[in-house]
């Protein structure tokens, strides 16, 4: 038996049994938050249609390929697959336009593959690092952000390395 | 304003590129195919991720992010030490961090955005070294359940939309470490 199978079932189970001890109306809240995960998803079905529309064209121009071709020499020093490329490139920025992208890599290449692997992994090891500065600095009335940024970004190209590796080193290629 | 350059850029280099090649057709009917894509993409996922907002609010409702909150303290004290003084702004730290530990963004961004403000009192518009740490930290994802991702691999017909789990977790780990060394590193040569 995988221990990952184990995950989804003793979660729901565990989470349940122990607010109900709490005396939380388990349910009330499963559908509350239930509502709020829709309104998630309708909230990026604009962005992702748009996103979408822009990456497959830009992938049957095949611009992509060159795109990738061009900085597969710098990607395989850091152990990072070049098909990834424009994943890197949209991730810091837009978090629809990552999910986009992703999840197109995962669609292509297969949920189960390493490619498809490392795309996920990417998306969920890293932030969209600009929207999350741009808010917090933005809101404390910070305007010289010093190293945050050069801090940031390193943050990120360290999680698109260690996704690389560490599917190779939990899965294989 | 990013992404209106980004998409623009994408469309317009997709024009170039698709008369350069010959495949200006395919890019035209990319194009619709990318739209329809989308919409089957969010229905198909939907399912999953509602499902798991659904726990997540379990958990929030059941003061299972105040106990995590509770666990942050010791080791916000010695990162954010001076911030830590402050009881107001460790408690906004540390819910901040759990929330985002649960993947509950929503809930995470106005408390991280509450402890930020309290941190930059009195600096003029500089960020100080355990703003830009505080920062650091919620740029790099600590999410324990990536629940979006796995509703996207669910989409695409995967049987384990968990397993990657263990990837993940190593992979934020990694990456939260980098910056914070990077942060630290900067932080010295960086004097305001």
């Amino acid at each position: 038996m995988d221990l990952s199978s184990l995950i989804v079932p003793v979660l729901l189970a565990a989470t349940a049994v122990y607010a109900l001890s709490k005396k939380v109306d388990v349910y009330g809240a499963l559908t509350a938050g239930a509502g709020e995960g829709l309104s998630v998803t309708v909230r990026i079905l604009p962005a992702l249609v748009g996103l979408l529309a822009a990456v497959y064209m830009f992938r049957a121009s095949g611009a992509m390929d060159w795109f990738a071709q061009l900085l597969a020499p710098v990607l395989e020093v850091l152990g990072i697959p070049p098909e990834t490329a424009a994943l890197l490139l949209v991730r810091p920025v837009s978090g629809s336009g990552a999910l986009a992208v992703g999840s197109d890599l995962i669609k292509t290449y297969g949920p189960d593959s390493y490619l498809g692997r490392v795309a996920a992994v990417m998306l969920g090891s890293t932030e969209t690092t600009f929207y999350t500065i741009a808010v917090y600095f933005g809101a404390a009335g910070i305007t010289k952000t010093r190293y945050t940024i050069p801090a940031a970004l390193t943050a990120d190209l360290a999680g698109f390395m260690a996704a690389a590796f560490s599917v190779r080193l939990f899965f294989g290629t | 304003m990013a992404m209106a350059w980004v998409w623009t850029i994408m469309v317009a280099l997709s024009l170039v590129f698709g008369l350069c090649t010959g495949r200006i057709e395919a890019v035209g009917t990319a194009a619709l195919q990318g739209a329809e894509a989308a919409v089957e993409l969010c229905l198909s996922m939907a399912g999953i991720i509602c499902l798991w907002t659904g726990v997540m609010e379990i958990m929030s409702r059941c003061g299972l992010t105040e106990k995590l909150a509770k666990c942050f303290r010791p080791l916000l004290r010695r990162l954010l030490p001076r911030a830590s003084g402050d009881t107001e702004t460790l408690a906004a730290v540390s819910a901040n961090l759990s929330a985002n530990l649960l993947g509950l963004g929503n809930a995470a961004t106005p408390l991280g955005i509450r402890a930020a403000r309290r941190m930059a009192r009195g600096t003029e518009g500089i960020a100080s070294d355990e703003l830009c740490r505080l920062v650091v930290l919620n740029t790099a994802s600590i999410q324990l359940l990536p629940t979006t991702v796995a509703g996207v691999r669910a989409a695409c017909g995967c049987a384990a939309p968990f397993d990657i789990l263990p990837a993940v977790w190593l992979s934020s780990v990694l990456s939260v470490t980098a910056g914070l060394l990077m942060a630290r590193l900067l932080g010295r040569l960086w004097r305001t």
